[in-house]
């Protein structure tokens, strides 16, 4: 029960660390063509992406690796019955990852512009599908003992395109802070300007998911059995509220930390009205797939802690402790000391 | 076709496409670590060129690697949701302890290695390149663990209508898990070696940079040496485990049909699944297949026959695919032996055509290691985990055969699109050769 309880809050730490880290990568690949307004802005967003991306989308690896060893009947049916939503984000991560990589490596205008493109395609597809997947699993998904009985396009109902459309501007003002934070001069002050600017929209959007989750989802019932736990959405909000104000005050340093906290926040927002589903069913709540119904033997749930507490603190720390060897702004036209020439 | 047979199709599509890139991914991260060891160690400017050089080849084909290895764990949900279900308890932790403790490791310091040049001490970067060749090692080593767990089930108790944990240690030391690491990593040594000794001979023969590209080649020739007969070793440790946990398996490597005490091994042979017999058999060495399975000439080495036809596997490309694997395995030994002979004495440049041969050698060890997992997978057939659960009852059930055309279609035409790039970017910078030395 408690290893249970402490597992799916586990599940939810991955996928939020998951989307703070690898949410400004993306919301910079989303960007990257239109705030990188000449080759050399774009090499140094690039470059700003290039030590650390590889390390953060493990994130979403070890996320879905968990799911399977803590939850497997929910890895089982989320990948099964989100068939090809899954099939396109596996091509959008194939997209991103190697037009990140092989950019540099080729010449002409041709091959820059195909990566250039795919990249920014490949960002928000995937930043897009992400937020449809979890938009469907808030809402829950229609199956019971029978299976599954919905299709691609009962993916993309009004909620579900909601949270995608949600996810769209919560990356890209963390991405657009990450460039403000990470990059030296004009570029580093029009990003964080184009991030106060995203703003609104993200506000627009996060209060639409806030009225839709409550008519179109059951997240609201934790929270009116347990009026405590409001404290989370309510601190995403002030998160919200910081983002504006840092960023007004051009603070990259403050407005990126405090959107960090918002898409964690966020996330958590979403998994305390879950609990203890994990993926809720709307045709029947019985089928429901629930922490207590769906997990792993407490044996396995024992091992996978004991596996945890020893490696993710290590990962933790090596992870941070290269973000601060990278910690130096880039400036836009300087000639990289890495391998990509 | 239906979704299993289809799913299956894609699975070997897909395992065997990501399988290109990771034997080079294991090797060639010991040999640019090593070189650039040499490089800390001397100060001589000539290793660092060749850390770089062969450093920008190993990217290339570390990203296909990392993003052709998402698609393997996706697909064990995607299209294997009841083996999912079924098998996760145990199944899915080495997985996760895979991705925790190896693949963060990898990733993180790649990216420290490829950008920290001159952000970082020459020491401090030279432990990256450590760690990502470490950490890669360590990945093999987990997935291999979930391999052998489903050539070799161990470990688990059945409860709950499903296989849970029931000893960890059990898995962890799983004597199948281990020389299926040990076998696979070496063939990416062996993957990596020659790729190294091909490459140089190409420059050797264009007479450009000669230096750099012996010292290559000679080390890339004594690390291809080494665990080409290592590899060997191996090998036979394979085929004695298989012998005793396998027996259907070895019985489709070798098409052996009725049971035998003093099992020969013939050298010419031909399978005829049809007749359950073989239409060639010659040049026969007595006791040979029994002292190879059990190391003993009068064991008893089980034949097809003894199964029932629904639980053989596949005998045809069972049979073939380990044949010329171990051909080729037998080649490897001698090609790195005559290498690293010719690289001692300084005499590479005085034979162009052994060089070439070194060129166009570059794909064999690719094409074994590619034969190994088809003895590996189509031999444990028609299980999915040896002995207790069938491959057709692990499909998923959500998911319907229109779906699985998609993404077979899908699949296909962005792997070609990514072998192009691969093959572009590889050539153009192995063709390029290093920096020139400064003056």
């Amino acid at each position: 029960m408690t290893l249970q309880i402490l597992w799916f809050v586990l599940w939810g730490v991955l996928w939020a660390a998951y989307f703070m880290l690898d949410g400004f990568d993306l919301g910079a690949g989303m960007l990257y063509g239109i705030l990188g307004r000449n080759d050399a802005e774009r090499a140094a967003i690039r470059r700003t992406l290039g030590p650390v991306w590889d390390g953060n989308e493990v994130w979403l690896i070890t996320a879905g690796g968990a799911t399977f060893a803590a939850f497997p009947a929910v890895y089982a049916s989320m990948f099964s019955f989100l068939y090809l939503a899954l099939l396109l984000v596996l091509f959008a991560l194939i997209f991103r990852g190697v037009a990140l990589e092989f950019r540099a490596k080729g010449q002409g205008p041709a091959w820059a512009k195909t990566w250039d493109i795919s990249l920014m395609i490949a960002s928000l597809a995937l930043t897009l599908l992400l937020g449809v997947a979890f938009g469907n699993i808030f809402r829950g998904l229609p199956f019971d003992a029978q299976g599954y009985h919905g299709t691609f396009l009962s993916l993309l109902n009004p909620y579900g395109l909601l949270t995608g459309l949600l996810f769209v501007a919560l990356f890209s003002v963390q991405g657009a802070l990450w460039i403000g934070l990470k990059t030296e001069g004009e570029l580093g002050r029009r990003a964080v300007k184009t991030a106060g600017a995203l703003w609104y929209a993200l506000a627009i959007l996060a209060v639409a998911f806030l009225a839709a989750s409550y008519f179109a989802t059951d997240l609201a019932a934790n929270y009116l059995r347990h009026p405590v736990w409001l404290i989370v959405p309510v601190l995403a909000v002030a998160g919200l509220a910081a983002v504006k104000i840092w960023a007004g005050r051009e603070k990259a340093n403050l407005a990126f930390a405090a959107s960090s906290a918002t898409v964690v926040l966020t996330t958590f927002t979403g998994i305390v009205g879950l609990f203890p589903n994990l993926i809720p069913s709307r045709s029947d709540p019985v089928s429901s797939l629930t922490a207590f119904n769906s997990s792993s033997s407490p044996t396995t749930l024992t091992v996978m802690t004991v596996a945890a507490l020893v490696f993710v603190p290590v990962v933790i720390a090596y992870q941070v402790w290269v973000y601060r060897v990278f910690r130096h702004k880039t400036v836009v036209g300087e000639k990289p000391d890495s391998l990509d020439y | 076709m239906d979704v299993l047979s289809l799913s299956r199709l894609q699975f070997a599509v897909t395992a065997l496409f990501h399988f290109i890139f990771v034997p080079l991914t294991l090797g060639l991260s010991i040999l640019v670590a090593w070189m650039e060891t040499r490089y800390v160690r001397t100060g001589d400017e000539m290793y660092l060129r060749m850390t770089k050089f062969w450093g920008k080849l190993f990217l290339i084909n570390f990203a296909l690697g990392v993003v052709t290895g998402i698609t393997m764990e996706f697909q064990f949900g995607m299209n294997w949701a009841e083996y999912s279900k079924y098998v996760g308890d145990i199944f899915g932790a080495p997985l996760a302890i895979e991705a925790t403790a190896a693949f963060f490791l990898e990733s993180t310091f790649i990216g420290l290695w490829v950008f920290g040049w001159t952000k970082v001490s020459k020491k401090v970067h030279l432990l990256a390149a450590w760690l990502v060749a470490f950490g890669t090692n360590l990945s093999a080593l987990w997935i291999l663990l979930a391999n052998g767990w489903m050539q070799n089930p161990v470990g688990y108790v059945l409860r709950n209508g499903r296989a849970e944990m029931d000893d960890f240690g059990a898995l962890i030391t799983n004597g199948t898990g281990w020389t299926i690491f040990f076998h696979t990593v070496l063939s990416g040594y062996v993957v990596a070696a020659f790729f190294v000794m091909g490459v140089s001979a190409y420059h050797l023969l264009k007479k450009n940079q000669a230096t750099l590209f012996k010292v290559s080649f000679r080390t890339a020739a004594l690390f291809g040496l080494v665990s080409a007969v290592l590899l060997a070793f191996t090998g036979d440790q394979r085929g004695i485990d298989v012998a005793k946990r396998q027996p259907a398996k070895l019985a489709a490597m070798e098409s052996l049909w009725e049971t035998k005490s003093g099992a020969p091994m013939p050298l010419l042979q031909w399978p005829d699944e049809k007749n359950e017999r073989n239409s060639v058999e010659a040049l026969k060495i007595p006791n040979g297949l029994s002292l190879l399975a059990f190391h003993k000439a009068s064991a008893e080495v089980k034949g097809l026959k003894d199964f029932p036809p629904d639980e053989r596997p596949p005998v045809l490309p069972t049979f073939l695919s380990f044949r010329i694997m171990v051909g080729l395995g037998a080649l490897f030994v001698l090609l790195a032996f005559v290498g690293w002979l010719l690289s001692r004495k300084d005499k590479l440049e005085t034979k162009p055509l052994l060089l070439r041969i070194f060129l166009y050698a570059i794909p064999l060890p690719y094409i074994a290691t590619e034969l190994g997992w088809i003895v590996a997978e189509v031999g444990r057939q028609p299980w999915l985990v040896y002995g207790l659960m069938k491959t057709s009852d692990g499909v998923s059930r959500a998911v319907s055969s229109g779906q699985v055309v998609v993404s077979l279609l899908g699949f296909t035409v962005v792997y070609g699109v990514l072998a192009v790039v691969d093959v572009f970017l590889l050539t153009k910078y192995a063709r390029k050769g290093p920096q020139e030395a400064s003056r």
